[in-house]
C-alpha cells in the first residue's frame, strides 16, 4: 500500500492536494448549479476568460500568483457580463458569440504569454502540481471559504432564481444580481484552480462532479453531497495518476474526474444503464 | 403571536386600497395587449378576467404584478409593495426540472416574511406542510416538483400562494389542468381569501364556473367590453362583442392616435 502514501511524502504533493480538497469541497456546488442554471458551456468559456487576465497580469507582474489571479478575477468577470449582456442582446441565443468570446480569450492569453518572459505556458494551461506554492496553496484555500460562504448566502435566491425567476421578480428581487454574484463565486473557484490545474482544466474539478453528481441524487442538496465526494475523489486519485505517471496535475486530475462520471454513467443510482437495466417499478 | 397579529395589521393596511387603472395601455414591442382601459377592482373584491385568447388577460395581470411596464396610462396600486401581491403564474413558465423538494417550493412562498438570508423558521416550515394539506397535496412534502404531474404542480403552487398570504392574489387560469376535486377545493380557497377581505383577482376561461362564483367579472378584448357585477357583464350581447373584437385584430394597424379617446 505504499504507493498510496509515498507521493504524499514530498511536501508540494502535499500542497496540492490540501489546495485540491479545499476547491473539492467548494467549487463543485457551484457546479451543481451551473448545470441546473444549463450554464456549463458559459462557464467554460469564462474558465477561457480568465487566460488573457493571468497574461497581463504575469506581463506586469513578473510570476507574481497574487497579479495573474487578480488579473484572471476581473478578466474572467468581464467575461461573465459580457455573456450575460450578449444573452440579452440575442435573447438566449448567444452561443455562437460565446464561442468568438472564447477562441478570441485564448488566443490572446497565448500570445500575450509567448510574449512575457519566465513564464511557462504549458504551466498556465495545464497546471502543474510544482507550481502550488505556500501562495498558491493560501490563494487555493481563500478563495474556495469565500466561494463556499459566498454560495451559502446567496443560496436561497439562487434556488428561486434557477427554479422560478418570475416569482423572485414579483417579489420585488432582482435576479441579474444573484446571477452575477454566482458567476463571481465561479470565476473565483477557477482562479483558485488555475495554478494547479492550468486555466484549460480548473473548470473541470468544478463541473465533472456536478455532472456526474445527477446519477446519485435526486435532490439538490443530495447531489451537491455526492457531486464532493465525487471531487474530493478525483483529487486524491488524479494526483496520484500526475505523481506515477509523471503527468500534468490539470490533465490527471481532469481525466480521473472523467472517469468517475463514466462510473456514475454506468452503475450510479439514477438515470444510468444500471438503472436502466434492473428498475422493477413500486407498487404504489 | 405578536408577529402573526402585526402581520393582520399590515394586510389591513394593505387593503383599504383599491387597484386603480386609468387609461392604462400595455404593449408588446408597440403592440397594444390592453388598450386605454380604466376601471377599478375594489378593495376586498372577487372579480373574474375573461375574454378571447390575446384580449390581454395575462399581461393585465403581470402588469399589476409589476412583472410588465406600463406603456401609457396610470396603473395605481395604491402604495402596494411587490411583496403584498400574489401571483399564481401559468405552471409552463417554470424550470420544473430543478430539483427541489415541494415542501422547499411552497416555503419559498414566506420569501418576503423570511427574507433572503435568514434560516427558514419552524414555524413558516409547519405554515407550509398545513398549506400542502389545504390543496390536497398532504404526504408529498418530500417529493422533488419533477415528479409531479400538471395538475398536482398547480396545486403546489397554490400552495405557496397560500403561504405567501398576500392582501391581493391573483391567478392565472388557476383551475386549468386540474381534477373536479381540486377545482371545488381551489375555489373553496378563492372564495375564503374574499371572506378574509383580500382582493382576488382570477383569469378564468370557463364562464359557467364564473358565473357560479365570482360577483365581478371584467369582459377583457383588448379594452374592456363589460366590467362590473357578473351578471350584467356576461351578457351574449358582450360575449359576441368580445369575440368579434378578437376576429379585428388586424395584422398590421395604424399608430392610435387618440390616447384619450376611450377614456372613462
Amino acid at each position: 500500500m505504499n504507493w498510496l502514501v509515498e507521493p504524499f511524502a514530498m511536501g508540494f504533493m502535499r500542497r496540492a492536494l490540501a489546495g485540491c480538497i479545499a476547491l473539492s469541497v467548494a467549487g463543485p456546488p457551484l457546479g451543481v448549479f451551473l448545470v441546473l442554471r444549463r450554464l456549463s458551456l458559459s462557464a467554460d468559456v469564462l474558465q477561457h476568460g480568465i487566460l488573457p487576465g493571468v497574461a497581463i497580469g504575469a506581463a506586469i507582474g513578473g510570476a507574481t500568483l497574487w497579479v495573474m489571479g487578480l488579473g484572471g478575477f476581473f478578466a474572467g468577470l468581464l467575461v461573465a457580463l459580457l455573456g450575460g449582456a450578449l444573452a440579452r442582446a440575442t435573447a438566449g441565443r448567444e452561443d455562437s458569440q460565446l464561442a468568438g468570446v472564447y477562441l478570441i480569450a485564448l488566443a490572446l492569453g497565448v500570445a500575450i504569454i509567448s510574449q512575457t518572459r519566465g513564464v511557462d505556458l504549458t504551466h498556465v494551461l495545464f497546471g502543474s502540481v510544482l507550481g502550488v506554492t505556500d501562495e498558491a496553496l493560501f490563494l487555493m484555500a481563500g478563495v474556495a471559504s469565500v466561494a463556499l460562504i459566498g454560495l451559502a448566502v446567496i443560496w436561497r435566491p439562487l434556488v428561486l432564481e434557477s427554479f422560478d425567476p418570475l416569482f423572485l421578480r414579483a417579489l420585488g428581487g432582482h435576479g441579474a444580481w444573484w446571477h452575477l454574484g454566482f458567476m463571481a463565486l465561479v470565476v473565483l473557484c477557477v482562479v483558485g484552480g488555475f495554478s494547479a490545474l492550468g486555466t484549460l482544466m480548473s473548470l473541470g474539478l468544478i463541473i465533472l462532479p456536478a455532472v456526474a453528481a445527477r446519477h446519485w441524487a435526486a435532490e439538490l442538496a443530495g447531489q451537491i453531497r455526492a457531486s464532493v465526494a465525487l471531487a474530493l475523489a478525483a483529487s486524491w486519485l488524479g494526483l496520484m495518476l500526475a505523481y506515477h505517471v509523471d503527468l500534468p496535475a490539470g490533465p490527471a486530475i481532469v481525466l480521473t474526474a472523467g472517469g468517475l462520471w463514466v462510473a456514475s454513467l454506468l452503475a450510479g443510482s439514477r438515470d444510468s444503464l444500471r438503472a436502466r437495466l434492473r428498475r422493477p417499478h413500486f407498487s404504489g | 403571536m405578536g408577529a402573526v397579529s402585526g402581520r393582520l395589521a399590515a394586510r389591513a393596511a394593505f387593503v383599504a386600497a383599491p387597484i386603480v387603472l386609468r387609461n392604462l395601455t400595455l404593449t408588446h414591442e408597440r403592440r397594444p395587449a390592453v388598450h386605454h382601459l380604466s376601471g377599478t377592482f375594489a378593495p376586498a373584491s372577487l372579480t373574474a378576467i375573461v375574454g378571447p385568447n390575446g384580449a390581454g388577460k395575462t399581461t393585465l395581470l403581470r402588469a399589476i404584478a409589476g412583472l410588465h411596464a406600463v406603456a401609457e396610462g396610470v396603473l395605481d396600486l395604491g402604495g402596494l409593495p411587490a411583496r403584498a401581491i400574489g401571483l399564481l403564474p401559468q405552471a409552463s413558465a417554470l424550470d420544473r426540472g430543478f430539483p427541489v423538494s415541494c415542501l422547499d417550493v411552497v416555503a419559498l412562498g414566506a420569501l418576503g416574511r423570511v427574507g433572503a438570508f435568514a434560516r427558514m423558521p419552524q414555524a413558516e416550515l409547519d405554515r407550509a406542510a398545513d398549506a400542502m394539506a389545504r390543496v390536497g397535496m398532504q404526504g408529498f412534502e418530500r417529493r422533488p416538483v419533477g415528479s409531479l404531474s400538471a395538475g398536482q404542480f398547480q396545486r403546489v403552487l397554490f400552495a405557496r400562494l397560500i403561504v405567501q398570504d398576500a392582501p391581493v392574489m391573483l391567478l392565472d387560469e388557476p383551475t386549468s389542468a386540474v381534477d373536479a376535486r381540486t377545482e371545488a377545493a381551489l375555489l373553496g380557497l378563492m372564495h375564503g381569501w374574499h371572506e378574509e377581505g383580500r382582493t382576488v383577482i382570477a383569469v378564468l376561461h370557463d364562464l359557467e364556473l364564473v358565473a357560479a362564483h365570482f360577483p365581478q367579472t371584467l369582459l377583457l378584448a383588448r379594452e374592456a367590453v363589460g366590467w362590473g357585477r357578473t351578471g350584467e357583464v356576461l351578457t351574449p350581447e358582450n360575449r359576441l362583442r368580445a369575440r368579434l373584437a378578437a376576429e379585428a385584430w388586424v395584422e398590421a394597424p395604424e399608430i392610435c392616435d387618440a390616447p384619450h379617446s376611450h377614456a372613462a
